[in-house]
Order: C-alpha cells, then structure tokens, then sequence
C-alpha cells in the first residue's frame, strides 16, 4: 500500500474540498505560491488559480475577520493561521465575531468556515512557535475544535470541517506532519466531528490524549504491556463537541483515568475530562484520576529543555505504573 | 447655514432620505426615553444629529451589497429599511425583535436587507466587510460591501489591517468613517495626531475624501461615485464624513468634556433642517406638510413602541438555540 504523510493528507484534503465545492476558498499568509511555510500547500495555487487560492498580508485579524464575512455571505473559506501561536493575534475575530455571529443575531446566519493553524512542541521553534492553544478556545461556545492526530485524521476531520456549516479551528500537530502511514487509494473519507477513536484497546487503565502526546501514549502503552499492564488509549480527535461516552465508557471497563495533555496545568483541557469523570464517572474510578501535562513551565528552545517539556513516553509510563498502585 | 453646491437629487430621493432621517431621530429621541421607563438595559448609542450619514449611504446602497456597521447603528438599520418594529422590540429584548431579543442595541442586524450587523467592538466589524467584499469579488455579483465605523476606529488595528488587505486585493468595499470629533470621551485631536482621517487613505494606496456628513446629499452623492467605482472593480476607497452627535457617548454620557459652544453650533447644522431648507426653497416641501410628516411618524413611533411593549419575551428555551447550526 502507498505510504501518505500527515502533511500530504491535508494537501489533498484542501485540494479535493476546492475541487468538490467552487464556494471554498484558501487564504492565509504565505500559502498560495510559495506553497505553505510547511509545504502544507503546494500546488493549489496553480491548480485553483489566484481568484480561490490567495496569500494574505501578515493581518491576521483582518483576513480571519473577512473569512467570516466571506462565510455569511456566500463562500466557504478555509483560512490559515500558520503557527497557532499566532491565534491571540486574531483572537477578537475567533471569540467576539466569528463565535457569535449567528447567536447574537438570533440565528439569520450559518458561519461555514475553517482555521486551520499549526501547533505543538517538538520542532525548535521557541517559546512563541510552540504552543498548544486548544484549552484557550475551549471557553468559546459558538466553535469547534479538532485536533487531528493521525494521517487519516489529517485527511477526514479537514474535511468535515470544511463542509460544517460551523466554524471550525482545525489545529494539526507540526511535529506529526512527517509521520506517515499506509492509506489504500480511495481509503481516505471525512471523519466525524465530534467522534473519539480507541487507538489501542485494553483492560486495566484509559489513556486520553491527543495528537503527539497521544503517540507518546500508545509508546507507553507498549512498555507497561510488557509489564502486564493493560492500557487502552483514546484519542480525542475533536475538543469541541467533546466524545463524553468514549471516555465514560472506557472508564467503565478499566476503572482508572490518566489524561495526557500538551499543555500548561492550569485550566487546560485535562481539567474538563478529569470534572467529566468525577461528574458521571466516579463509581467506576478505583483511584484518582491523574493528569499529565507541562505544570506551570514553557516551551524553551533549547533541545533537551524543549524535550523535557511535553509529556514522554517514560514519564507517561512512570504515572501508570504508580497509579495501578493505588 | 445651507451649503447649495451639493447636486440636487430626485424628489422622490429626497423625499425618502427626509422621511427616514425623521424616523431616526424620533426614534432616537423615543429610545432614550425608554430607558427613563427601564424598558431599555445595559446601554445604547444613539445617533441623533448624524441621520445623514447612514441614510445618504444608505440611498447609494442597492439589493444584495453587505453592510457592517457600528454600536451606534440603530440609524444605519433603518436607514436601510430594517424594521422599526424589529429594532423596537429588539431594544426591549423582545421574541419579535431582529435578533429574537439576544443582540439588543449593539447588535441589529437583518441579513435580509444585507445589513450583516453592528458590532460592540470598536473596529470589529470592520474586516467582516472586506470578506463581503470578497465574496462579490470571487462571485463577481457586482455587489459592494460597506462598513461604517466612528473616528476612534481609525487607531485600532483592525482599521489598517482592513484597509490594507482590502486595497491589496482591490475589493468592493468602502470604508465609511462617521467622524463625530470624539472617541466616546476623548476629542478625536487628543488621539489622533493628523487633521483628517481620511488622509490615511494615502497609506493604502485608495481615494480618501472628506465629505459634509450632515447634507445627506452630499453625501450621497460623493459616496455614490466611489461605490459605482468599487463596483466597477476599481478597489476600496476611505470616505470621512464629518459630522457630530447631539448626545453623549452613551446612555449614561451627559457629554461635560465638549467644547462651550460646540454642540449648539453643530446644531446650526442639524442635517434634517438642511434637507427641508433646501426642499422648501426649492418649493417641494412648505412647513405644514413637514409638520404633518414629522407628526405621522412620531404617531408611527409611539405606535410601534406600545406594541413593541406588549411583545413577550423569548421562550427560556430560545437561550440553547442557535448557538450552532444544527440541520
């Protein structure tokens, strides 16, 4: 079968949904003929043309802006953000307008857009090029949030958010975007929004998780296997809506709860799934539920620091172990 | 003091902008009195003393063009032919409202007369026009896209991120500033450093004209050529209206920080008493008839405004909905 990567899985997701649907358009900063800082983007411009495939200036509130306006008027723009770091920069367009535009108007419009941004450590890219920005726009009603981790996710959760009649932050990993996989032709379909997927299936433990840290998991996974621990491991793929009974029904078979998280302790994302478990989960729970994520600290650039910061496989293992003791 | 240079428009025009200037104003002046009988929470911008603005823009606008305006844009919504018993039960938070009650002042919007809302952000709704803008360009619809926004806009990034993008890819829209000298509190001198706002066109490589914003037909006029241009694919342009508002800031505002002497003189120039000057100089209009014009639609708005006040709240269930699409 023919190897894809995550970076050409979502090139061709852009390329079939402008090629399905004349209203999509793609803009975003670099994007059109040079092809994408991460060569996430080539040839659309030449196969597209100028008029549906279009480099922005460096105003990322004005274009995130327009792809609203653009939205609620007709077209079905996909805009990209590049680094997701860059996110806060348009922040008022995400939370204030794009969010609540069709509530506060009581409903007189469908917002059919997708951001799509890079985010995560693991490349070098510093402090301000290296964050996971999910947890921070989980307190935005009004968007949806998917958080592809695999090459078919790349693919399928694009491709729903391109033809949601919502709006859409798609946030691929950029440290996924050389991983790869097997795809047989024509294997490649939308995936829900909304829907979590088993990676790995086990008995004793459930691992959540999301796109690096949930490779990380799958690793650790295999190490405590070998100790005979079994761990099953759930990815996400989507933040809002939130996959609720993936996580409770996992919890109701293995009856401990690890959550893995690229991000910063304090009102990440970790904090809803452990409030979920102790909400509709704590009679299945033998043991509390245990977070791992970055604590209060940052991404630095230099290597061994940037690699101590974002959840390893060991560390992922070690939290396992000690809470199979409990 | 009637400036006479401004090309004189149809009566039929005329008639129409005298008409809905009036409908603005006494309603205006009716919403502040809303809030005396707390029919009317939070807060509210009113627009009385710049009816030309919205209503000589509005004149230019024609089926399927986008506007995105200001929280000081009950003016602009019926100016372009919003509803008053939408936006009066909007203001009440009414089921019937535009917005089913849940915008309220800041927010009317009626994406049927392509008025795609006003917004509570300073300079928020300003890229949401150049991406209207862009969609009339990609579907060549011959459309443009308008947004309006006051002289404190001018500072915030949004206005030159806009402006610049719009300019670079040449899009349909213009960029109408209503500049009524003060940024809520603050005079526009103490925050801006340059005499006329519409200079900042230069930056962008646009048309920037500074247009009498209490003639409406000057107004319509000037902003009419700059759309038939925008529409013919010849890109965005700034227009700066100069104009004043006769109230404060906001609801609360009794406006301390004008200059002595200030307001009365812009009230020398009250843009409904120049349309009517020049239509009775010009014998199409006599004092009877405009009393009798003013005096139905005051009636009109008294009307609209008790049976706004009669209107029911939404449904508690209404909160949960719409918060996305969900067909």
């Amino acid at each position: 079968m023919p190897k894809m990567t995550y970076r050409d899985a979502v090139t061709k997701a852009l390329g079939d949904a402008l090629r399905e649907d004349s209203n999509v358009v793609f803009f975003g900063e670099d994007v059109a003929v040079a092809g994408g800082v991460f060569k996430v983007t080539p040839g659309l411009y030449d196969e597209f043309g100028g008029d549906r495939v279009r480099d922005t200036p460096i105003s990322e509130e004005a274009f995130i802006g327009a792809a609203l306006g653009a939205a609620i008027t007709g077209l079905r723009p996909v805009a990209e953000l590049m680094f997701a770091d860059f996110v806060p920069v348009a922040m008022d367009q995400i939370v204030n307008q794009i969010a609540k535009y069709r509530y506060m108007s009581g409903g007189q419009f469908t917002v059919p857009l997708t951001i799509r941004a890079a985010q995560g450590a693991g490349a070098g890219f510093g402090t301000q090029h290296s964050q996971c920005v999910e947890s921070w726009l989980m307190n935005i009603p009004g968007i949806m949030i998917a958080v592809p981790g695999t090459v078919a996710d790349a693919y399928g959760l694009l491709r729903s958010a391109i033809s949601e009649n919502n709006p859409v932050i798609v946030l691929e990993h950029k440290v996924l975007y050389n991983i790869s996989e097997e795809i047989e032709d024509g294997a490649l379909k939308p995936v829900p929004l909304g829907k979590a997927a088993i990676r790995r299936t086990g008995k004793d433990v459930t691992i959540v998780a999301t796109q690096l840290v949930m490779h990380r998991s799958l690793e650790a996974a295999e190490i405590l296997a070998k100790e005979g621990i079994d761990a099953e491991v759930i990815d996400l793929r989507t933040m809002m809506p939130l996959d609720e009974n993936a996580i409770l029904e996992s919890i109701a078979k293995t009856h401990r709860l690890v959550v893995v998280e690229e991000a910063p302790h304090a009102g990440g994302w970790g904090a809803n799934i452990a409030s979920l478990a102790a909400d509709k989960g704590i009679y299945w729970l033998d043991a509390p539920v245990k977070r791992v994520n970055m604590g209060g600290v940052l991404v630095a650039y230099s290597p061994p620091l940037e690699d101590e910061v974002v959840p390893k496989a060991s560390k992922i293992a070690q939290v396992v172990r000690d809470l199979m003791k409990e | 003091m009637i400036q006479e240079t401004a090309p004189a428009l149809t009566l039929d025009t005329r008639q129409h902008m005298l008409k809905r200037m009036l409908e603005i104003r006494l309603s205006e002046e009716r919403i502040q009195g809303l809030f005396l009988e707390n029919l009317v929470r939070g807060t509210t911008h009113l627009c009385v003393g710049q009816e030309a603005c919205s209503v000589g823009v509005a004149a230019v606008l024609q089926p399927g063009d986008s506007v995105t305006c200001t929280y000081r844009g009950h003016g602009h919504a019926l100016a372009m032919g919003m509803s008053m018993k939408a936006l009066m039960a909007e203001m009440m938070g009414k089921a019937s409202g535009a917005c089913k009650g849940k915008g309220g002042s800041m927010h009317m919007t009626d994406a049927t007369i392509g008025l795609l809302g006003a917004n509570a952000i300073v300079g928020g709704q300003i890229p949401i026009a150049v991406g209207a803008a862009l969609t009339a360009q990609i579907k060549k619809t011959g459309a443009i896209a308008v947004t309006f926004f006051g002289d404190g806009a001018t500072n915030i990034g949004a206005f030159h991120e806009s402006l610049n993008l719009a300019a670079v890819w040449k899009l349909p829209v213009l960029f109408i500033c209503e500049n009524n000298l003060y940024g809520e509190y603050s005079m526009w001198d103490k925050t801006t450093p340059i005499q006329n706002l519409a200079d900042r066109a230069i930056g962008y490589g646009m048309p920037g004209i500074i247009v009498d914003g209490q003639d409406a037909e000057r107004v319509y006029n000037d902003v009419k050529a700059l759309a038939d241009r925008a529409r013919a694919g010849e890109g965005p342009a700034l227009i700066e209206l100069k104009t004043y508002r006769f109230r404060g800031h906001s609801r609360t505002d009794q406006a301390p920080y004008r200059v002595k002497g200030e307001l009365e003189q812009w009230m020398q120039r009250d843009p409904i008493t120049i349309l009517k000057d020049r239509m009775i100089a010009a014998g199409q209009l006599d004092e009877t008839e405009y009393e009798e014009l003013r005096g139905s639609i005051d009636r009109a708005v008294h009307e609209v405004v008790e049976w706004a006040k009669a209107e029911p709240f939404p449904a508690i269930e209404s909160l949960y909905q719409d918060i996305y699409y969900e067909g």
